[in-house]
C-alpha cells in the first residue's frame, strides 16, 4: 500500500485560541482568518470528519476534490497537500498530519445515498449531508444545498485499484491522530462529524472529534 | 421523437440542452484521442445534480463503463451507460481551466486568433450553467467521456495516452429529464503539448423501456435501488 506521510505539529494545545469538542453526528461551521491553523483531532480513532471549505471572500468558489487531486497528481491528501477550490485557488495547505492519508473521493453520506448503498429502510438514519444543511442554515449567510460539493473525509481511507476499482478500508486512523491545515485567505470551514452506522468508515461506532485553531 | 437528432461538437465546442427521460444519447469520437466533459442536472430541479462520490462508491468503481449509472446527489439515476466500445471513461480528471489551458498550450485570445483560440472547460461549462440560470457555484466534478486515468498503489494519477481510437462510442440512456452540459475540451491531465482537435458526434434517439432484465438495472443491487428511487420520484410527479 501507499506510503503514509506522517508529520508532527510543533503547535502546543495551550497556545490555541479556539478549542471545541464536536460530538458524533454534530456539525461545525466557522470562518478562519488568513494564516490561522485548523487542527481536527480524531479523539478515539476510526472516525470520519467530513469537511468542506469555501473562499469566504467569494463563497460561490467551493472546495474542489478534483482540482485538489489533479493539482498534486495524487488522490490522497496528506501533509503538503494544497486544498483548492473549483477555480484552482489555494485555500489551505495541510501542514501536519499524524494519520498520514485522507480521502477526498468518497464524499459524504446522505439519507438518499444510504438508501442506494445499504437498503431503502435506512432513509430515516442521521447522515452527514443533513448535518451540513443544518449548519448552513444556522450559519445564515446564504449557503444552500447547491453549495454542497464533494468533500474531504479526514481520517478515512478509500483506495482505488489500478484496475479502476474502489473500496473502503478500515484502520488508518488511531486515537489522538490529527490533521492540521493553514488557511491562505479568509476561509469558511464546514464539518460534519460522521454519524454513519452502516460501514466501517468509523468502525460502526461514531465518536467525538476535537477542533482547535491557532493564530499564525 | 422517432427520428435521430444530432449535432457534431468540434474541438473547443460546447452544447447544453434538456434531454427528456427515456432517450439514448450516443457519443462517437470522430478521430482518435477524444475527451468530452459532461455535467448532468435534474432539469426540473437543478439543485439535484450528478454526484461523483455517490456514483463511484455505490458501484465500487473509479472508472465508468457499460452497466454503470450516473447517480444524482439525491440517490437517483440521471443516466445509464447502456453501450460502450471503450471500457473506461474518466470520472476523476475534472474539466480544463483557463489558467491550465494557457499554461499548457500557450496564451491564446479571440482578438488574434478568432475562432481558433483555445477554449477551456471551465469557461464553456460556466457559460452554459449561467444560460440555465445557474452559476459557478454549481460546478462539480464532471465525467470525461473517452479518457482514462488510472491510479497506482501510491495514489498517483496517470493519464493513459492513445486510449480512445477513432470511432469509439458510448451511449447514455436518460432515466430522468436531464439538463446536459457538454464541453469538447481537453482532459486537464492529458500531457500532450498540442490541443486535441477531435470532433464528437452526439446523436439523440428514443430508448426502449427499461425491462426487468435491463443490464444497468441489474448491474449491482445499488443500481436497482437507485432506479427504484427514480421511479418513485416520477410516480410522485405524475
Amino acid at each position: 500500500m501507499a506510503v503514509f506521510n506522517r508529520v508532527e505539529s510543533p503547535r502546543k494545545i495551550e497556545d490555541a485560541v479556539y478549542d471545541v469538542i464536536v460530538p458524533a453526528g454534530d456539525g461545525w461551521m466557522k470562518e478562519l482568518e488568513p494564516g490561522q491553523v485548523l487542527r481536527i483531532v480524531d479523539l478515539e480513532g476510526n472516525q470520519a470528519a467530513d469537511t468542506l471549505f469555501y473562499d469566504a471572500e467569494n463563497p460561490e468558489d467551493h472546495y474542489s476534490a478534483i482540482a485538489t487531486m489533479t493539482g498534486q497528481g495524487n488522490i490522497y491528501l496528506t501533509a503538503g497537500s494544497v486544498l483548492r477550490t473549483e477555480s484552482g485557488k489555494a485555500l489551505l495547505t495541510i501542514v501536519a498530519d499524524t494519520c498520514g492519508r485522507h480521502d477526498t473521493l468518497g464524499g459524504a453520506c446522505s439519507a438518499q445515498s444510504n438508501t442506494v448503498r445499504y437498503s431503502h429502510d435506512t432513509l430515516p438514519m442521521h447522515n452527514c449531508r443533513d448535518t451540513f444543511l443544518l449548519q448552513m442554515a444556522k450559519f445564515d449567510k446564504g449557503y444552500l444545498k447547491r453549495d454542497l460539493a464533494p468533500n474531504i473525509n479526514f481520517f478515512m481511507n478509500v483506495p482505488v485499484t489500478p484496475e479502476g476499482g474502489l473500496k473502503f478500508d478500515d484502520g488508518v486512523s488511531s486515537p489522538g491522530a490529527y490533521v492540521e491545515m493553514q488557511a491562505h485567505g479568509r476561509t469558511t470551514a464546514l464539518v460534519s462529524n460522521c454519524p454513519q452506522l452502516n460501514n466501517p468508515c468509523n468502525a460502526y461506532n461514531p465518536t467525538p472529534i476535537r477542533i482547535l485553531i491557532w493564530d499564525n | 421523437m422517432n427520428g435521430v437528432w444530432q449535432i457534431t461538437i468540434p474541438a473547443g465546442g460546447k452544447w447544453s440542452g434538456v434531454v427528456g427521460r427515456g432517450r439514448l444519447v450516443r457519443f462517437t469520437a470522430l478521430e482518435e484521442g477524444a475527451n468530452l466533459t459532461v455535467l448532468l442536472y435534474n432539469a426540473k430541479d437543478p439543485s439535484e445534480r450528478y454526484n461523483m462520490p455517490d456514483t463511484l462508491k455505490a458501484q465500487h468503481t473509479s472508472h465508468l463503463t457499460r452497466g454503470h449509472v450516473l447517480m444524482s446527489d439525491n440517490g437517483r439515476v440521471l443516466a445509464s451507460l447502456t453501450e460502450d466500445t471503450l471500457g473506461w471513461h474518466d470520472p476523476i480528471g475534472g474539466y480544463s481551466t483557463r489558467a491550465g489551458t494557457d499554461a499548457r498550450y500557450g496564451l491564446t485570445n479571440y482578438q488574434e486568433l478568432r475562432n481558433n483560440w483555445l477554449r477551456s472547460g471551465e469557461e464553456n461549462l460556466t457559460v452554459e450553467l449561467v444560460r440555465a440560470g445557474l452559476g459557478r457555484r454549481d460546478l462539480v466534478p464532471p465525467v470525461n467521456l473517452f479518457s482514462k486515468i488510472s491510479c497506482d498503489e501510491q495514489g498517483d494519477m496517470h493519464f493513459v495516452p492513445r486510449h480512445c481510437p477513432k470511432g469509439a462510442q458510448v451511449t447514455l440512456r436518460t432515466e430522468m429529464d436531464t439538463l446536459v452540459l457538454l464541453s469538447n475540451t481537453p482532459n486537464p491531465m492529458d500531457p500532450s503539448p498540442s490541443y486535441p482537435s477531435v470532433p464528437v458526434l452526439v446523436e439523440v434517439l428514443a430508448a426502449e423501456p427499461v425491462n426487468e432484465d435491463d443490464y444497468c438495472l441489474n448491474f449491482r443491487p445499488e443500481n436497482t435501488r437507485a432506479f427504484e428511487n427514480t421511479w418513485a420520484y416520477y410516480a410522485l410527479l405524475g
